[in-house]
């Protein structure tokens, strides 16, 4: 039994089927975009075990797919058990034995970005410092209350999942419970108008919320695609309501008077703390001269440390990313604030944190060795037959 | 006659692709020197001759004028050169409005716009039109049915051949518009005297308009009307995105290149104020202190040295003086020498003689016949045949390299840097590498690859051409030599093995079902050319693949993305993997690595041009109909190779009789 298994684990016909598998599964994936999006269609095909294709707007035909992540260890299996049941070593092999390491590291170094790298964006003005970055995806209700003495504020922090309409929330350091009247995934928000609106009632009793009207919308899936959740929620202080509040995450922080002191609450993306700052200099966004092409978008950002009392500026553009703690800055966009706002220059720079970023370089270096020296070997065994 | 026929031959080939090197003498109009003269179009310096090849080329798909196309060649109808056609599309617009240019081959726009239908007598083709034929009104019509269909049909995919033809034909008449607005207004008739006249108006003009500006002082309304009178004029033509003519008068980057109409205004009311003044988008707001400043400076500033130059030239082109127009090129190349702009001038001259060198072309006609002889070895085994062939892919080759590397130097860029390049670089790559398995076999095998591929890649290009310049700038994101040397050269050489293996492949079947040519022998060694190349093509794409990958990584933080592109690399990049495992493993056979190669062929050309048609990802170029056409087109050839492939041996001809 186990030796059925064994042979079937490290059989050259395995490997074709599941090659020929993996072509399936990137094909479709690929026209797969066309009608979910980039993000969505990665999930389903490629961080998947199982999934189908259907052409654009169309149930017939149903083709079943194996999933990204099913052929991905397979074709792992494949290659391990092979080689510690089949293989035998021996320098004209070497080539193949390189080749196979190179790609078992690319393939776990894949899975690794898979489930460690994290990417958040930091924005900001010219004139702006952040020592966060924030998530292009996640939101989270915060609370702050001025501590007075310093510049730091005292803020409670609910994760965007737990707010769903029905929920109760608390916190220790909050005099007041939060009851969530009603949560969107994605909503739109805007003001209310005086005729058209006349027989809806306004978004909330305090607040902006009171000249606004919340609905939902249908909630985006693409990569650039971006969801503004919207909630309702009632503050209630020791059981008697104050009111209800309208959280949106393209409201600015709103003011909360409790007998403790004012708090202020905002609907903000999770924020990622650094234990350093960047401050944006300057931007420059270049086309090329009588067209509107990008020639280039660079940001002049200032680094500030206090532990290691670094205080240097440095160049962000296309092609020239920051590498800095553990973090890598990428220029991601870049615009102008309207004129009346001051018309400053503004910058989106992409936070990576990928722990196995090394896996990749490694891996193709020794798969393409390994091909060059399999070949090589090949080519020179052909070239002495030939003159013999 | 052996022995010297493949030399001789070779030799008139050179002759011929030598001799356009040579400059021609010129005619009483020093049109080539014309030609030379730089200015900044698309973002990059380029001289004149390539502004008006590449309009041409948009305009009627042929990088010459032909003023008769209702002739046949042999009744010689009159043909310009580009440089003579966009110089008389300037300065003498309303004769070039009677040139049938344009070409339109859709019936349904000829029947909407009413166009004549071919009849020599009446001089018409039924293919080529004029501007004057179009009218005001079929210029109306098209530039609603374009507007229609931006707004109802943004996904490309949804447009029709109809939508095609409307959005193509809008082009190449906004194209000419621009062009005939480039060095003064459409209907100035007279360039030198128009300045003489904006000149004078200026002083009192811009007082007039200043103390409208401010608010105080009297505004002499005569004398602000005669300056607008001419300024809304030259604005109109800043607002057509004209080509940029006038280098700054001290010379300067590239980047202080200014539009005719925008270096005029320069010296009265200049192009930003009057685009905040006349602003339909609150976008093109500037800051007051801004816009203050602006009214400060208005004229302050002299006129640009190089208008009244230009304006010589133009003047006596209109006129037809060519003992002016001469002296005025000459003047105003003088001129550009004392900017010390050399670079410029030089870097033009030498995109001019590449122009004329036009080394892909040539090639293309080299190569078929170079294949015919290549051909003519298989039917009677003469080796003067195999040799003639070999010796003029040899001398192809060689044009080949020197007008890839002449390209990459007037670029100063790496060979591979959108499609057309990509089609020209993969022609090379398998002539290469057919050249390296001609040496190695010697028996046309290596040379009908290199003939077929260089050719049909040489096509490709040519069609991929038809949309303009060829030497655009990198958008920011790609604007990085390091990663085009290496992930991009080494993905292109990939697609140029997995072709060859492909099209070794093709021959394979072709050979073997059609005649009785291919021997066990040749068979044996066709099939080990093919794995030979599919080893390298595994490598080739397998590197350049991940390469992108690092590429990825090293400008957005994303080693794979899942982008289009990538998908279709790592397609090939599997499926060569795939015919070396099922090779290895016995799965199949000769004639069944050569289906599985031809199959390589579609896989390649997905990756090549199908994953840019998704209109997704950040190598998508949009949608191109013609090339979906095409590519279908190629799916379906190569689909009835592998029936053929497939066929049982007792069907193949040359296997009949020989026991398997």
């Amino acid at each position: 039994m186990l030796k059925t298994l064994t042979q079937f684990l490290s059989s050259l016909r395995l490997t074709v089927v599941l090659l020929a598998c993996a072509i399936a599964v990137v094909f479709f994936g690929t026209l797969g975009q066309t009608s979910d999006g980039l993000y969505v269609a990665q999930q389903r095909y490629f961080r998947s075990w199982f999934s189908y294709w259907t052409p654009h707007d169309a149930t017939f035909p149903w083709i079943p797919l194996p999933g990204g992540y099913l052929v991905g260890t397979l074709l792992l299996a494949n290659l391990v058990v092979a080689h510690v049941t089949r293989f035998k070593w021996s320098w004209n092999k070497s080539g193949i034995f390189m080749t196979h390491i190179g790609i078992i590291l690319l393939l776990v170094g894949q899975l690794l970005t898979d489930m460690l790298a994290r990417e958040s964006v930091m924005s900001f003005r010219e004139g702006d410092t952040r020592n966060y970055s924030e998530s292009s995806m996640d939101f989270e209700l915060a609370f702050l209350q001025d501590t007075g003495s310093n510049q730091l504020d005292q803020v409670v922090a609910f994760p965007g999942k737990l707010i769903q309409s029905g929920t109760e929330l608390r916190h220790p350091l909050l005099p007041f419970s939060i009851r969530v009247r009603e949560a969107f995934e994605n909503a739109t928000v805007r003001a209310r108008g005086p005729m058209v609106d006349s027989n809806r009632p306004p978004a909330s009793t305090q607040g902006e919320g009171r000249r606004m009207i919340i609905e939902s919308s249908a909630a985006k899936r693409g990569m650039e695609d971006r969801n503004v959740p919207g909630s309702v929620l009632e503050m209630i202080d020791g059981g008697r309501s104050m009111g209800t509040w309208l959280g949106s995450g393209i409201l600015r922080a709103q003011s909360i008077e409790t007998a403790s002191g004012t708090w202020r609450m905002e609907l903000r993306p999770v924020r990622e703390y650094k234990p350093f700052a960047l401050t944006l200099i300057k931007t420059t966004h270049e086309v090329y001269p009588g067209t509107e092409k990008p020639k280039n978008f660079q940001s002049r950002v200032r680094i500030q440390n206090l532990d290691s009392r670094e205080d240097r500026e440095v160049d962000i553009y296309m092609n020239n990313p920051l590498r800095y703690a553990g973090y890598t800055f990428f220029q991601f966009q870049m615009g102008r604030e309207q004129l009346e706002q001051g018309g400053r220059g503004t910058s989106a720079l992409q936070v990576v944190q990928n722990p196995s970023w090394i896996a990749p370089y490694l891996g193709c270096i020794i798969v393409g060795l390994g091909l060059l020296v399999q070949f090589g070997i090949h080519l020179g065994k052909f070239i002495s037959r030939r003159k013999a | 006659m052996k022995r010297w026929f493949p030399p001789l031959l070779t030799a008139i080939f050179a002759v011929w692709i030598l001799s356009a090197l040579m400059t021609k003498k010129e005619s009483s109009y020093f049109i080539d020197a014309f030609g030379r003269l730089p200015v900044v179009f698309n973002g990059r310096v380029q001289p004149v001759d390539s502004l008006a090849r590449n309009s041409l080329t948009q305009i009627r798909e042929k990088d010459t004028a032909n003023l008769e196309p209702w002739k046949f060649w042999y009744q010689a109808p009159k043909i310009l050169s580009a440089t003579e056609w966009l110089l008389t599309v300037m300065t003498r617009p309303e004769v070039a409005d009677g040139w049938k240019i344009f070409r339109l081959d859709h019936p349904e726009l000829k029947a909407l716009l009413k166009l004549p239908e071919a009849d020599p007598t009446r001089n018409e083709d039924g293919k080529h039109f004029s501007w004057g034929q179009f009218g005001e009104s079929g210029f109306k019509l098209i530039e609603d049915e374009h507007r229609r269909i931006r707004q109802t049909k943004k996904d490309a995919s949804q447009r029709t051949t109809f939508d095609s033809a409307i959005l193509e034909a809008h082009e190449a008449l906004t194209l000419y518009l621009r062009l005939k607005n480039t060095v003064h207004p459409q209907d100035t008739a007279e360039f030198g005297r128009e300045i003489g006249d904006y000149t004078r108006a200026v002083p009192g003009g811009v007082t007039a308009f200043r103390n409208r500006m401010i608010g105080s002082g009297v505004v002499e309304t005569n004398a602000l009307t005669a300056l607008f009178d001419f300024a809304e004029r030259y604005f109109v033509t800043v607002r057509m995105d004209t080509p940029l003519l006038i280098p700054p008068a001290s010379g300067g980057e590239v980047g202080e290149w200014s539009r005719m109409g925008e270096a005029l205004l320069d010296s009265s009311v200049s192009a930003p104020l009057l685009s905040h003044l006349m602003r339909r988008d609150p976008k093109e707001a500037l800051a007051p202190e801004r816009v203050s400043a602006l009214i400060r400076e208005a004229g302050t500033r002299p006129l640009n040295p190089a208008v009244p130059l230009w304006a010589k030239m133009a003047d006596a082109f209109r006129l037809e003086q060519s003992v002016e127009f001469n002296t005025a090129v000459a003047a105003y190349t003088d001129y550009l020498r004392s900017l010390r702009l050399d670079r410029a001038l030089s870097k033009a001259g030498s995109e001019q003689a590449f122009n004329r060198f036009a080394p892909f072309s040539k090639a293309a006609a080299i190569y078929i016949v170079a294949f015919l002889f290549g051909c003519g070895f298989w039917f009677n085994f003469a080796e003067w045949s195999r040799r003639t062939s070999l010796q003029l892919v040899l001398l192809t080759f060689v044009v080949h390299t020197v007008g890839l590397i002449f390209r990459m130097w007037l670029e100063g860029r790496p060979p591979v840097t959108n499609l057309y390049s990509s089609a020209i670089f993969i022609g090379w790559g398998a002539v290469g590498l057919g050249l390296i398995l001609e040496g190695f076999w010697k028996n046309a095998i290596g040379l009908a690859v290199a003939t077929v591929i260089g050719f049909a890649t040489q096509v490709v290009a040519h069609n991929l051409a038809l949309s303009g310049d060829t030497m655009v700038m990198m958008e920011a994101v790609l604007d990085t030599n390091f990663w085009l040397a290496t992930h991009v050269v080494i993905v292109t050489l990939g697609y140029a093995s997995t072709f060859v293996a492909g099209f070794l492949a093709i021959l394979y079947v072709i050979l073997g079902v059609g005649t009785r040519v291919l021997t066990p022998v040749m068979g044996r060694s066709l099939a080990r050319m093919v794995y030979g190349i599919l080893c390298f093509a595994t490598l080739f794409s397998f590197v350049g693949t991940v390469l992108g990958g690092i590429w990825a990584d090293q400008s957005w933080g994303r080693f794979w993305g899942w982008d289009p592109k990538e998908n279709g690399a790592l397609i090939i990049v599997l499926w060569n993997v795939l015919i070396l495992h099922a090779r290895w493993g016995g799965m199949v056979k000769e004639r069944g690595i050569m289906n599985l190669a031809i199959v390589g062929n579609v896989v390649t050309c997905w990756s090549w041009f199908g994953t840019n048609l998704l209109g997704i990802g950040l190598h998508s170029y949009g949608f191109m109909s013609g090339a979906f056409t095409a590519l279908m087109v190629f799916v379906a050839t190569q689909a009835i190779l592998i029936g053929l492939g497939s066929l049982p041996q007792s069907m193949w001809r040359s296997f009949r009789g020989v026991k398997s």
